[in-house]
Parts: C-alpha cells; sequence; structure tokens
C-alpha cells in the first residue's frame, strides 16, 4: 500500500502538523510518498522522495494549479490513499482531487481501524465509521488526531511542474488586524460560550476576569454573534493559549476550540449537559446553568 | 444575472443522539430541526448581493430531503429568495456527499447559474465536500470558507479564512461557487411582511431519482456515542456547594487563589 501524504507550509515555513500525515500513514499500514508546495528553506525532515511545487511559482495556495500536480504524482505513483490535513487548505483541496479521479472522500478522520475511518459527527457528539467503496481514497485527517511521526533525514526532491491555467487568484495574505490581543501568554483565562446565552451575560465573565486579574476569551459563536470582540476569538482560527487557568463558560467544545486550549494548565468547564464535548479534556467539569454559577463563584472569590 | 443558493437542515447539534434502528444514522424523531448555521451566511450574502445589484438577479434557494426540508425553503424565501426547489428525498441521510453534489450539480447544469452560494459544511456531518464537489462537477471556479466576499461585474474578490487569524484573498470570475463561513455577514430575521409575501412564492418539488443515480464512493457502516476518554472529575450539585469546590480545586492545582 502507498500514501500519498500533502504537506503544508505556510509564508515559507513547513507546518509541524505535516508530521501528522506520517502517522496517519502509519496507521494505513503504508509507504509515504510526500507532495509539498513549499520552498527548499522549509523542507520536512524525512528521506523519501518529495514532490516539491515551488511555493514561490505556483503559490502556498492555488487550487488549481496544486490540483494539476498531485494528479500528475497520482498518475505516476498510482498511490492507495491521499492524505491531507482537515486544515482550510486540506478542506478545500481534497474534495477537488477526490472529484477529478471520481473517489471516495473521508473527513475529519479521527481514527482508522483496519482500514475502516472513523470520523467525527453531530459536534462531536457521535461518531460514525465508514468504508470507501472505491479502490483508492481520499482522506483527510483531523489536526491533533493523529501522532506525529519525523521520519527523519533529507528528502529526495522531484521538482514539479505545471502550465495549467488557473480559475482563481491568490492575491496574498491578510494578516490579524493590528487591534489584535495577544491572550498567548495570558495566565488566566475566563472564556464564554454559546451558553452564556446573552450580549448581557458577557458581563459575568468581564467581572470575574477582572477579580482574578485574568484575560477574556471567547468562542466562535460569541464572536460571531457579537457578544465579544473577534480579536479575543480562541481556537484553531483564532488564537492558541496556555493559561495556568482556563474557565470556559458555556463553551461545548467544537474540535477547533479544544485545539487553542489543550496546552492549559488546569481546565474548568461550566456547563448543563455533562456530555458536553468540553469534558473530554476539562479538569473539573461542573455540571451547572453558567448564568447561576459564575456569580456564586464570583462572589466566593471576592469574599473567601 | 442567476443565483443559486443551497440550504441544509439539520438538528439542532444541542439534541441528545442516538442511533437509528439501521444503525448508520441517528435517530430522527423527536429532534427539533432548523437551518445550517453556515447556510445561514450563504442566504444573507446571496440576498445582500441581489440587493447590490438593485434586486435584478434571479435568486433560487435549493434543499434536498424529506418533507420537512420545506420549512427551510420558506425561511430563506421570507429571507429575499425568489423561488424555492425542494428535491424531494426522504434517503438524503444515507447518500454520500458525491451523490448529494451530484444532485445539485446535475439540477443547476441546465440553468446556467452566475453564482452558487453553499454553507461551508454541514454541522451535523461536516464533511465540507459536497459545494466543492458540485462545482468541480460543474466546472466552476470555486471558493471556500469565505469571511469576506465583494462582487463587482463578474469578479468576485473573497477572504478566505485560514489558521491563527490568517486570511487569504483570492480572486475568481463567475460562474463560481462559493462556500460560507460564519462571521461573513450578519444573517437577518424574516420579517412578517415577508413571510406572507413569501408564502406566495413558488417551490418546485423534483423528485431526487429524476435527477441524479449516481452510485456511493463512501458508505457509513456505523454510528455511535464516543467513548468518553476525558479523565476529568464531574461536578454536580447546589451552586455554592459547587463553587467552594471549584475554589478548592483551583488552590490544589494551580498557585492561584492562595
Amino acid at each position: 500500500m502507498k500514501t500519498l501524504l500533502i504537506g503544508e507550509s505556510r509564508e515559507g515555513r513547513l507546518l509541524n502538523a505535516t508530521y501528522e500525515l506520517f502517522g496517519a500513514s502509519e496507521k494505513l499500514k503504508s509507504e509515504p510518498i510526500l507532495f509539498l508546495a513549499g520552498t527548499e528553506a522549509g523542507l520536512p525532515s524525512y528521506a523519501g522522495t518529495l514532490y516539491l511545487a515551488d511555493a514561490k511559482k505556483y503559490g502556498e495556495y492555488n487550487p488549481d494549479l496544486h490540483k494539476n500536480m498531485i494528479l500528475q504524482v497520482v498518475e505516476k505513483e498510482n498511490p492507495d490513499y491521499v492524505v491531507f490535513l482537515h486544515s482550510s487548505y486540506g478542506r478545500d483541496l481534497a474534495p477537488r482531487i477526490a472529484a477529478s479521479l471520481r473517489i471516495g472522500q473521508v473527513s475529519e478522520v479521527v481514527d482508522i481501524v483496519d482500514g475502516t475511518f472513523e470520523l467525527t459527527c453531530c459536534n462531536a457528539r457521535m461518531h460514525r465509521s465508514v468504508r470507501v467503496s472505491t479502490p483508492r481514497a481520499v482522506v483527510t485527517i483531523q489536526p491533533g488526531a493523529f501522532s506525529p511521526i519525523r521520519p527523519g533525514g533529507t528528502p529526495l526532491i522531484q521538482a514539479m511542474q505545471t502550465d495549467a491555467l488557473s480559475s482563481i487568484e491568490f492575491a496574498g495574505y491578510e494578516p490579524a488586524g493590528p487591534e489584535q490581543i495577544d491572550l498567548g501568554k495570558a495566565g488566566i483565562i475566563i472564556s464564554a460560550g454559546r451558553g452564556i446565552g446573552t450580549k448581557e451575560n458577557t458581563a459575568l465573565i468581564w467581572n470575574l476576569a477582572r477579580i482574578l486579574g485574568g484575560e477574556v476569551g471567547a468562542s466562535r459563536p460569541v464572536v460571531d454573534a457579537g457578544w465579544i470582540e473577534h480579536s479575543r476569538q480562541i481556537g484553531s482560527t483564532g488564537q492558541t493559549v496556555s493559561p495556568e487557568l482556563y474557565i470556559a463558560c458555556g463553551i461545548s467544545g467544537a474540535i477547533q476550540h479544544l485545539a487553542g486550549i489543550k496546552n492549559s494548565g488546569y481546565i474548568v468547564a461550566i456547563n448543563k449537559d455533562r456530555d458536553a464535548p468540553i469534558g473530554e479534556i476539562a479538569d473539573a467539569l461542573v455540571v451547572a446553568d453558567v448564568t447561576q454559577f459564575l456569580p456564586a463563584l464570583t462572589e466566593r472569590v471576592t469574599k473567601p | 444575472m442567476k443565483l443559486l443558493v443551497c440550504i441544509k437542515q439539520i438538528p439542532d447539534m444541542e439534541s441528545q443522539f442516538k442511533p437509528d434502528e439501521s444503525g448508520s444514522w441517528f435517530e430522527e424523531s423527536g429532534l427539533v430541526y432548523r437551518m445550517n448555521e453556515y447556510d445561514d451566511y450563504a442566504v444573507e450574502q446571496a440576498v445582500l448581493l441581489k440587493e447590490q445589484l438593485g434586486g435584478e438577479p434571479d435568486l433560487t434557494v435549493l434543499s434536498i430531503g424529506p418533507d420537512r426540508v420545506v420549512e427551510i425553503i420558506k425561511k430563506a424565501l421570507a429571507i429575499g429568495c425568489d423561488r424555492g426547489v425542494h428535491i424531494h428525498d426522504p434517503a438524503v441521510a444515507h447518500k454520500d456527499p458525491w451523490q448529494i453534489a451530484s444532485l445539485i450539480a446535475n439540477f443547476a447544469k441546465e440553468q446556467h447559474y452566475d453564482l452558487i452560494f453553499t454553507g461551508m459544511q454541514s454541522q451535523d456531518r461536516g464533511s465540507a465536500q459536497v459545494g466543492v464537489m458540485a462545482a468541480e462537477q460543474l466546472g466552476y471556479a470555486s471558493a471556500t470558507t469565505l469571511v469576506g466576499f465583494t462582487y463587482h461585474e463578474g469578479l468576485i474578490t473573497g477572504l478566505c479564512e485560514l489558521e491563527g487569524g490568517l486570511k487569504g484573498i483570492v480572486k475568481l470570475r463567475t460562474p463560481a461557487l462559493v462556500t460560507c463561513q460564519s462571521g461573513l455577514n450578519t444573517p437577518r430575521y424574516p420579517a412578517l411582511p415577508n413571510i406572507l409575501k413569501a408564502k406566495k412564492k413558488e417551490i418546485r418539488t423534483i423528485p431526487a431519482s429524476d435527477l441524479s443515480r449516481a452510485a456511493a464512493l463512501t458508505a457509513t457502516t456505523r454510528i455511535f456515542k464516543p467513548e468518553k476518554k476525558g479523565s476529568g472529575i464531574i461536578l454536580e450539585g447546589d451552586t455554592s456547594t459547587l463553587a467552594d469546590r471549584v475554589i478548592n480545586l483551583i488552590r490544589e492545582n494551580t498557585t492561584l487563589l492562595r
């Protein structure tokens, strides 16, 4: 069996998550080969064949050109699996490859057991086992679900080329705004989730943060609703944090949020639902309504 | 100009899910259904574009599923879509993304839409495949996970959400398909007069079997509640006792509150 792994680089640097693809390849009991749109300055530690698309020429993101080059590698190597990260890049590109090859795709895979893929669904409240009916498959893996493997060594580079036309122009990156608040160094973070209920209730979060000397964070739905500013969003599309104490208030625990808080020292989660996925990562899950529990906790902190 | 927005009806994600008799999908009875969150943003963006162009574009909303999906088609019509298409398919939950994309593409092929909007994924299955696969089948340019969208004379400029707060700027020309991320805009609530007006708008029903008989490329063999792996403790009881216990835990496990 052979897997074609699709690595990623961002702004000239290899993404470390690329090594998780090697972990998935091992679970598939396959020989890995690698495709990467990157530069020679950011090569992976891996001794096999690297099909390298020069990111200076073809961009770090260009679905049409990258698709064309990946299909060239597929034609030449005939891999059993084409494996992507379930990242912005992989989510975008994987279905294009699957559709071009008319082969099945499994998305956001968290485990592989005897060739059957395990996927999450319904906000991680359920899992599905999925089999692919075609002889080959496209797979995207959930970031963090597979242990990274650093094969070591220097890759044998095969430079890729294409003169395909692109229907989409990548005009560069727009950086995070200057108003960005850096939560990365905060020692205490009190974070609000949808379970807080209303914008007014976020006062409970601000109040506790002030008394504890911490920062306020938020999950995506709270930011989208405009209850707390965008620059305080925590998770894979926001900031990654590592406070000594993280208090998650009414956050159900979507995987994107968990990815941003997993390096926290001690996690207290407050949630009405004892089955909420945040329980998978919390050191203590308080089964309660945040709007009732937070005033009680704040009072205890002020008047011990 | 012709616009299409594709929407899905999904159960409330806070529901208690359990496997149904087939063992490969969840029990649907007793669940409360609503529009997929990302599709709210897709509908809003399509209506905003129609408004930007002085109301000229003809905007169709499409949904696939059993009878109940008509509810969200009606909601989209009340928000500002002109006509609805219901691809009737009681077994849609057992179709794979390729089959669902084939239904959309085969319907859209005849209609020559300039621009198609979808959500970036569904909240229940979350494959993030259907929109892009439909675009590939139609030969349309596509961009995904948009948190910014502008349109000027056939040119779309999109902001694609990447990781860590970074965004990618992309430009593409119609005909095209874009998938919408939450935060792209502020979805409106349908106003009462528009809900009444929407009742007069046409909803065309097409049996799924008339559009596509594509075979599935993947199959769900089992759906199940994942085993709990968390090693944390669970605290229950009255609020003031819980507050005391949490403070003690923070003292024991951190350097804080001492």
